[in-house]
């Protein structure tokens, strides 16, 4: 095994590289929400000379900055519960039956989680202003599910069909009623595939704006929209800024570890 | 696996059904209907026809948005592919160098996406970032708030960042899949590090590499929020995309007809595309 030994001496070079360019603009962020805006514009350094937390005690104790967060986890959280329950049956029915227009109805799905968001913003705010629902955490969470319902039927069928359909017929012989197997049997065999689902959900509805800003004015503002308006409004309160920024990326960063083998699968529809 | 013909398995898809046709049918509906309308205010609505479709059709602006959206998704892909394969190639295959490198590989994967512009808008600032004050020092004349060019470099380099490491999983994931005995053959043959790639790897990745190339394109070609918290479209319109044109006609110039009439044709093209990747998906899986 000589050429791939003196191969995996330096192999690790590239990595490293790569992760340095994808850490760096992340410093620079956590960076800067530890200093104050003066030293930000001031003087220019590599880390916080006097390092501060008022930044983060802004967003603790104003509550235009913390509600944004309260509000973000909020429609998030409904919009996960009710991706993953609608589409657990009907990922069942993809992955077990053929049924009258299954290929259409699979493709038409497909198609809402590729369409652009920004078709949608104007039709949803007159839709979600028609039934009153503007301005509410459920209107975003409904609205999430236009590509957040497909995203989960097509993980979720990724990872039943690995399942085999044995199981299935040996638990009905075994005078298991659908409900029953379904929840029983059929659920803490794709458990993992359940969770990273929820986790997909969980990070396409965190991370959208678009569909977010639009239904939403004060009561249910997410953080993100929150910040956009600083950056235009008050325009200069950079530490403040990053701060925020750095605790919308918290979430993320606290689970990605129990996901990293599956991000591929998540991101690929449950198709690697 | 073989499926069984079951037209109850209707009553397991009719909450999706239900839910998903209430955010689809209803507001594209609307879109329809006001593409083929005009207003003048008070909610009065007069027959328009095709005028709006071939308003836009007959746009340079549309045209406009729709080239750079093209080559924005030509050279991301073009960027991210290659840089991600080289990146999988080289990664560890075993001990604690993997769930490292997945770990901070996936991180840009995970943050929001506003949040992505934000860094790289703090980053490229000539006043304050690291990137731009460096170019600076270096002697470029690098500002992405007023030069075309820095403008697009910023946000191809912020796509990169932010996308790059999906390409690197999906092919690690494949990668991964290669028994060893592959490779122990190709040794005993005499096979070069190119043959390896080409006739061992490469073919291995061919279906994940299709599934980042069919994904990075769609995902690239709805793109707004980085570029438009970046940029905001400009200097002038040289980043404004097709998501960014969009609403900015619908929801700043209020321009409803053909902001609708641009949508569905937008929409047009977003369903060619998903029947592309629907077709070598499901392709794929008959092949197991």
């Amino acid at each position: 095994m000589n050429t791939s030994d003196t191969k995996r001496s330096w192999s690790w070079v590239i990595p490293t590289l790569y992760i340095l360019f994808l850490i760096v603009p992340i410093y620079w962020l956590v960076n800067m929400s530890f200093k104050s805006n003066s030293e930000i514009l001031g003087n220019f350094s590599l880390w916080p000379q006097s390092p501060t937390i008022r930044n983060y005690m802004v967003i603790f104790t104003d509550p235009s900055w913390y509600n944004g967060y309260i509000n973000s986890i909020l429609y998030v959280v409904m919009n996960t519960v009710i991706s993953v329950t609608a589409a657990l049956p009907a990922a069942y029915a993809f992955s077990r039956y053929r049924f009258l227009g299954d290929k259409h109805l699979f493709f038409w799905l497909l198609t809402n989680r590729m369409a652009p968001p920004a078709v949608f913003a104007l039709p949803f705010f007159q839709l979600y202003s028609a039934f009153g629902l503007i301005d509410t955490h459920i209107a975003v969470a409904i609205a999430h599910c236009l590509f957040n319902v497909p995203l989960a039927v097509w993980i979720l069928e990724g990872f039943m069909s690995g399942v085999p359909k044995e199981i299935d017929e040996t638990a009905y012989i075994d005078g298991y009623s659908f409900p029953r197997f379904f929840v029983k049997i059929f659920m803490p065999l794709i458990a993992s595939g359940i969770g990273v689902a929820a986790f997909f959900c969980f990070m396409f509805s965190w991370v959208e704006l678009l569909i977010a800003r639009t239904l939403t004015t004060t009561d249910a503002k997410p953080i993100a929209a929150t910040m956009t308006r600083t950056v235009s409004a008050s325009g200069m309160d950079w530490g403040v800024l990053a701060a925020a920024g750095v605790l919308t990326i918290i979430p993320g960063a606290l689970v990605i570890y129990f996901v990293r083998n599956y991000i591929a699968k998540g991101f690929a529809l449950g198709r690697v | 696996m073989n499926k069984t013909w079951n037209n109850k398995a209707w009553f397991l898809v009719l909450p999706v059904l239900l839910l998903v046709a209430f955010s689809a049918i209803i507001p594209l509906m609307t879109v329809v209907n006001y593409s083929m309308q005009d207003t003048f205010g008070n909610n009065q609505f007069f027959w328009a026809g095709t005028d709006w479709f071939t308003d836009v059709l007959h746009s340079d602006r549309f045209w406009n948005a729709l080239a750079r959206n093209l080559i924005f998704s030509f050279v991301i892909l073009a960027i991210e592919i290659p840089l991600g394969i080289f990146v999988a190639l080289n990664m560890p295959k075993k001990g604690i160098g993997v769930p490292v490198c997945l770990v901070l590989m996936a991180l840009p994967l995970l943050i929001p996406w506003n949040v992505v512009g934000t860094i790289w808008q703090v980053f490229g600032r000539v006043d304050i970032g690291l990137l731009g004050h460096y170019l600076r020092i270096l002697g470029v004349d690098y500002n992405y708030t007023q030069d075309p060019v820095d403008a697009w470099a910023t946000v191809i380099v912020m796509d990169v960042w932010h996308w790059t490491s999906l390409v690197v999983l999906l092919c690690y994931a494949g990668l991964v899949s290669i028994p060893d005995a592959y490779y122990q053959a190709a040794k005993i043959d005499g096979a070069s590090r190119w043959s390896v790639f080409r006739y061992i790897q490469l073919p291995k990745m061919k279906r994940v590499l299709l599934i980042a190339v069919l994904l990075r394109f769609m995902d690239s070609f709805m793109i707004y929020t980085e570029p438009f918290v970046v940029t905001g479209g400009g200097p002038g319109n040289s980043t404004t995309f097709l998501s960014i044109d969009l609403v900015k006609m619908a929801v700043g110039q209020f321009d409803l007809g053909p902001a609708a009439a641009m949508s569905i044709i937008y929409f047009l093209i977003i369903l060619l595309l998903s029947w592309v990747f629907y077709t070598v998906m499901t392709s794929q899986d008959a092949k197991g």
